[in-house]
């Protein structure tokens, strides 16, 4: 490295880092440090690594090489540190469970194996809900929910975990405008008690308006740092122009190779 | 004794039974129906049992036609549920497939109980029995049959394209519901016609192993096709002769346990998709990537063109044991690329095209990720460790335009030491 | 003595069998991983067999090996056929189980001379001989050896529900947040599926192997059909069990047919019931919702029909065939006849006019659906478009939503047509 990084003040922390779905490399060599205080903005085409270094950096998905720190710290250890908002469509919403129970389970890393949460976790739940605007809801099915209402639950689970980090995979997809507003006071009053959040995005009007940082990502990191540096005309077509097939070509090439088809 | 006319009945029986689910099977495997298939044949067995009850006879085409009945019936209550309630694909199946086979087993025991049931052998549709069929069996299966083939002939085109894009089929003015409906009763046809000799429980597996089988051996649909149907037809008929020679074995399972051989078989030693041969096809990749590190290695240490390089240097070059790089410059010596003499080795005229080919390669994909990237210079490496053996001459071309164009020069000569990265962090 | 007691034996053998089964089968359907069940139940019969075979006797532990090492040859084949040799996964799940059970069926039919198993065994179980198995403590009878079986397996599994209550629940709602708060999702499933595995080779023996699929995922599919609570569903499909058994036994006395078929079969009339009756998710109360939708909407354009006629060209009432909408003339017909029931319409020399609070109530739907349009057009929505959207909206705007969109229109009184939009009382 040419610029050397404090590791125990920086939040996120990733070195040098390849991610492979079945063989194929879908990130290449990605080197970042995240800020600490910053609501970051990860933007890039469909299928260009955004959610899969969202989950690299939680070690839901194996790396091929390179490490992630966590304040300086491996990710098992620094697992309470950091707050998850999936995508929506990632859970069956048929499942029989109430919205406050859902948000309930942003408290079990808190809570411990086998224990049961207790009423203080309860409380921290509802406070949640109350912050998203949802404290109505909490006992409705989680099916009778609008996909804004559902989006904003998830937000609430991520806010009762309690995290110095937020990871958030597309939490504007699909949610109407009253929801994207009020997700986003969320964030703003966050990064003003200092958590850092990584959020994955894919709305370019909004950019400049919602992140203070930005990092672009096209199956590697394209350019990272402040929003008004990053956030170029050259640097958008280099994510977005057509010219990476060639990346995309020696991917697929690699995991022929390696599964010998 | 084997070649009596009963066993005539049968062998050819085998063969159709094994033919029909064969064909259709190929169809069911690639529309993901294989399951369906399964939940449809248990799903037949109280219609069987109800058939024989109100109807007192074991005429093989009234039981067919009331196992048929049962079998649609459970088909359309798994669309029912999957359509109409949250209750999702794979417990619809279980359900369908458990408890229509519970029903079954109820009417079946309450069958055989009874005074008539008794000789009904209605319980040779639980597990088969080939040697059951007899002359007019054989007509019902015939008929059957040819109408199942014949309707795969005609509408071959149809169900290629509901396989492939459904959507393109919409398009061409043919309306993939109907398609995939007769594509469903064809394949409810096809059960049907091998129940009395496979058996309920394991018919399904006549349209599945036989055609998974095929798989292997193409990519090509009209080939896969009749792949399976012969497969299916000659796992049919080696079944049925080894279940003659040890009649009180059902013939179903023997039948399965046949094709289950024939698609092991199949997996191990297809050309290109088996086991085997992509092994070796990973072997010879593997041996292909070390002999092209070893040449970009002696172009790393060589003084000059031409000049040899000893392979304790290459050894240590490459961080590999001695005897390993030895071995190495063996094989390319033995190919051609290379000429050993006292712990040196040169390289030969082709050796040199190579060596220059793989460093261009690898310089090519430097220049472009460090172009393209933000990356600092010492992680480029490794990645283009990796491209290099892949990249084909057309990509190489299309990374020079690219790179060309913006007015980046590659000399392959200079090639720097240090593309195996030591270090963790520089 | 034993006599007396044997259909009490059998029912509780059976009771045992569907709660233990119901408990971790609503689980199974839960995860979309009944198939798994399927599969496992039909693995483990060659396993069994073998076990048979090689040590001789039907003991607890040899069965539970060989019935173990089926299940996970099942799972090693399904994952080496589906990830290594790349067939499709419900292709290799097929292939999988019809080929292990095959083999089972060869096995005990070739052998069947030396082990005390038979298809008939293998197809509907041995619950029938339940109370003539007994379990010896020494010298001593401890009552019949399938019940101690079924019960230790319905307390281990009702333990391990309990304890890993909240364990289960997030890690089959949402594997990855259970990683990201330090639960293993992965050990979760090793856990349910050994209980599964163990569940599945108790129950066997006792009901045969297809129909343990039917106690495992039935029961479980029914109770989801009723409630939205995970509690309320376990509670529910594990009594759906013991119902079924119960019921089973004497629907077989009464047949004089298998006793497993029959629980299967009364399982199956629970879920039949279930598909039909349970209130929110069942096919008749789904259809009455739609019904009544159908003749809401019906209602609202024959009360807005009849405003519009009024504003417009000055005519209060109108004739039926101007009414009823003639490609659904059933819906139509019956709304009017709703609409005249409840003194919305009053008839008048054959012909229909609005009532005074059905001039109310139409008011309110010409309200939502101006502003809708009005709405609409705001958003950016050609005058000529917004027609439809708004005809479909007006029917589920309730206050709340009124008021928003009143507020999100300050100082429009028209709609894009410039028609008035009414005023709220």
């Amino acid at each position: 490295m040419l610029h050397t990084v404090d590791e125990s003040i920086t939040p996120i922390h990733i070195h040098d880092m390849t991610v492979a779905y079945h063989k194929k490399p879908v990130l290449w060599d990605v080197d970042l440090a995240v800020p600490e205080g910053k609501l970051v903005g990860v933007v890039g085409p469909n299928g260009a690594g955004k959610s899969t270094m969202i989950k690299a950096i939680m070690d839901l998905v194996p790396k091929a090489s390179g490490w992630v720190r966590i304040y300086g710290k491996p990710y098992p250890r620094a697992r309470r540190a950091i707050g998850y908002v999936p995508q929506r469509e990632s859970v069956d919403w048929d499942f029989p469970i109430h919205a406050l129970d859902v948000v309930l389970m942003g408290r079990y890393g808190h809570v411990g194996w086998v224990r049961r949460p207790g009423k203080r976790d309860r409380e921290r739940a509802e406070e949640a809900l109350e912050k998203v605007g949802m404290v109505d809801f909490g006992h409705r099915q989680i099916n009778q929910l609008s996909g804004g209402q559902q989006q904003r639950v998830f937000l609430a689970r991520a806010l009762a975990q309690d995290a110095q980090i937020y990871l958030m995979d597309e939490p504007f997809a699909g949610v109407d405008a009253a929801t994207e507003r009020a997700i986003i006071d969320i964030l703003m009053d966050l990064r003003a008690r200092k958590k850092t959040m990584l959020v994955v995005h894919h709305d370019l009007h909004t950019v400049r308006q919602y992140f203070d940082w930005l990092v672009l990502i096209n199956m590697r990191v394209v350019a990272a740092g402040e929003t008004r540096d990053v956030f170029t005309e050259e640097n958008l077509n280099k994510t977005y122009g057509g010219r990476l097939t060639v990346l995309s070509e020696a991917a697929q090439a690699v995991a022929d190779h390696r599964g010998g088809l | 004794m084997i070649w009596d006319a009963t066993f005539q009945f049968v062998l050819i029986g085998a063969l159709l039974i094994g033919a029909t689910s064969g064909t259709l099977g190929a169809f069911a495997v690639l529309r993901r129906r294989s399951l369906l298939g399964d939940a449809l044949a248990h799903a037949a067995l109280p219609g069987v049992a109800l058939a024989f009850l109100w109807t007192q006879s074991k005429a093989l085409p009234i039981l067919l036609l009331g196992a048929t009945v049962s079998g649609v019936i459970g088909v359309l209550v798994i669309e029912v549920i999957v359509n109409y309630t949250r209750i999702k694909a794979d417990a619809a199946l279980g359900i369908v497939l458990s408890v229509f086979f519970g029903i079954g087993i109820v009417l079946l025991t309450h069958i055989q109980q009874s005074a008539v049931g008794n000789q009904s052998g209605l319980d040779k549709f639980l597990f088969g029995q080939a040697a059951s069929i007899v002359r007019a069996d054989l007509y019902v299966m015939c008929l059957v049959s040819a109408l199942v083939l014949i309707a795969v002939c005609i509408f071959y085109k149809e169900f290629k394209g509901l396989i492939f894009d459904a959507e393109f089929l919409a398009a061409l003015g043919f309306s993939p519901r109907r398609v995939d409906l007769l594509l469903m009763g064809l394949i409810v046809l096809s059960v049907m016609v091998g129940l009395q000799a496979v058996g309920v429980i394991l018919i399904a597996a006549m349209l599945i192993t036989p055609a998974a089988a095929a798989r292997f051996w193409t990519d090509r649909l009209h080939v896969m096709v009749i792949a399976s149907g012969i497969l299916g037809a000659l796992c049919g008929a080696l079944g049925v002769g080894i279940s003659a020679l040890a009649p009180r074995i059902p013939t179903g399972p023997v039948m399965v346990l046949v094709a289950t051989g024939a698609f092991l078989a199949s997996a191990l030693i297809a050309p290109k998709r088996g086991v085997l041969a992509r092994w070796a096809r990973r072997r010879a990749n593997a041996r292909r990537e070390n002999g092209q590190h070893f040449l970009r290695a002696h172009t790393a240490r060589q003084d000059g063109q031409g000049d040899a390089v000893a392979l304790t240097d290459i050894a240590a070059e490459l961080q590999l044991p001695r005897a390993r790089v030895h071995r190495l410059a063996k094989r390319l010596s033995r190919d051609g690329c290379v000429a050993i003499h006292n712990g040196a080795c040169s390289l030969t005229e082709q050796g040199q095209k190579e060596a220059e080919f793989v460093v261009k390669s690898h310089r090519l994909w430097e220049y472009y990720l460090v172009y393209r990237s933000i990356l600092e210079r010492d992680h480029v490496d490794r990645p283009a460790d990796e491209a290099e053996h892949i990249l084909t001459p057309e990509m190489i071309e299309q990374l020079e335009t690219l790179l060309a164009n913006e007015n980046i020069d590659i000399d392959i000569h200079k090639t720097g030491s240090g593309y195996r990265r030591t270090g963790d962090d520089g | 003595m034993v006599e007396i007691w044997a259909p009490f034996w059998i029912v509780l053998t059976g009771a045992l069998a569907g709660a233990s089964c119901g408990l971790l089968g609503a689980y199974l359907v839960l995860r979309k991983m009944s198939l798994l069940g399927d599969a496992l139940s039909h693995a483990v019969l060659p396993g069994i067999a073998i076990a048979f075979l090689l040590s001789g006797s039907r003991d607890v532990l040899p069965m539970f090996v060989g019935a173990t090492a089926g299940g996970v040859v099942a799972t090693l084949l399904i994952e080496t056929f589906h990830r290594r040799w790349r067939v499709q996964e419900d292709t290799s799940i097929g292939i999988a189980f019809t080929a292990l059970f095959a083999l089972g069926v060869v096995l005990i039919t070739a052998f069947a001379a030396q082990v005390d198993l038979d298809q008939e065994c293998v197809l509907y179980g041995e619950i029938a001989y339940t109370p003539w198995d007994r379990l010896f403590w020494g010298e001593r009878d401890m009552g019949p050896r399938p019940v101690w079986i079924l019960g230790v397996v319905f307390a281990l599994d009702l333990l391990i529900v309990v304890v890993f209550y909240k364990e289960l629940l997030i890690a089959s709602f949402d594997p990855e947040m259970a990683v990201s708060a330090g639960i293993s999702a992965a050990l979760m499933h090793y856990v349910l599926m050994g209980a599964v595995s163990v569940t599945t080779v108790a129950a066997f023996e006792s009901v045969g192997a297809i129909l343990v699929v039917a106690m495992l995922i039935v029961p479980g599919a029914s109770a989801y059909l009723w409630s939205d609570q995970l509690k309320v569903i376990l509670t529910l499909s594990a009594l759906m069990g013991v119902v079924s058994a119960v019921a089973g036994y004497f629907l077989a006395s009464a047949w004089n047919s298998s006793i497993a078929g029959a629980m299967v079969a009364a399982m199956g009339a629970i879920f039949a019931f279930s598909l039909l009756l349970a209130p929110r998710y069942g096919l008749l109360g789904r259809f009455a919702r739609q019904a009544r939708l159908s003749i809401r909407v019906a209602r609202d354009h024959v009360l807005l029909k009849l405003l519009r006629e009024r504003e417009s060209r000055q005519v209060s009432a109108l004739g039926w065939g101007d009414l009823v909408d003639a490609t659904a003339r059933r819906i139509s017909g019956l709304a009017l006849r709703s609409l005249i029931w409840q003194g919305l319409i009053v008839r008048e020399n054959g012909r229909f006019a609005l009532a005074e609070p059905g001039i109310t109530r139409a008011t309110e739907l010409l309200r939502n659906h101006r502003l809708w349009e009005a709405y609409l057009n705001q958003l950016g929505l050609p005058p000529d478009h917004v027609h439809d959207p708004a005809d479909a909206l007006e029917h589920v705007t309730d206050d709340h939503l009124q008021r928003e969109i009143r507020m999100a229109l300050p100082n429009i009184a028209t709609d894009p047509q410039g028609k008035r939009i009414p005023e709220a009382r």
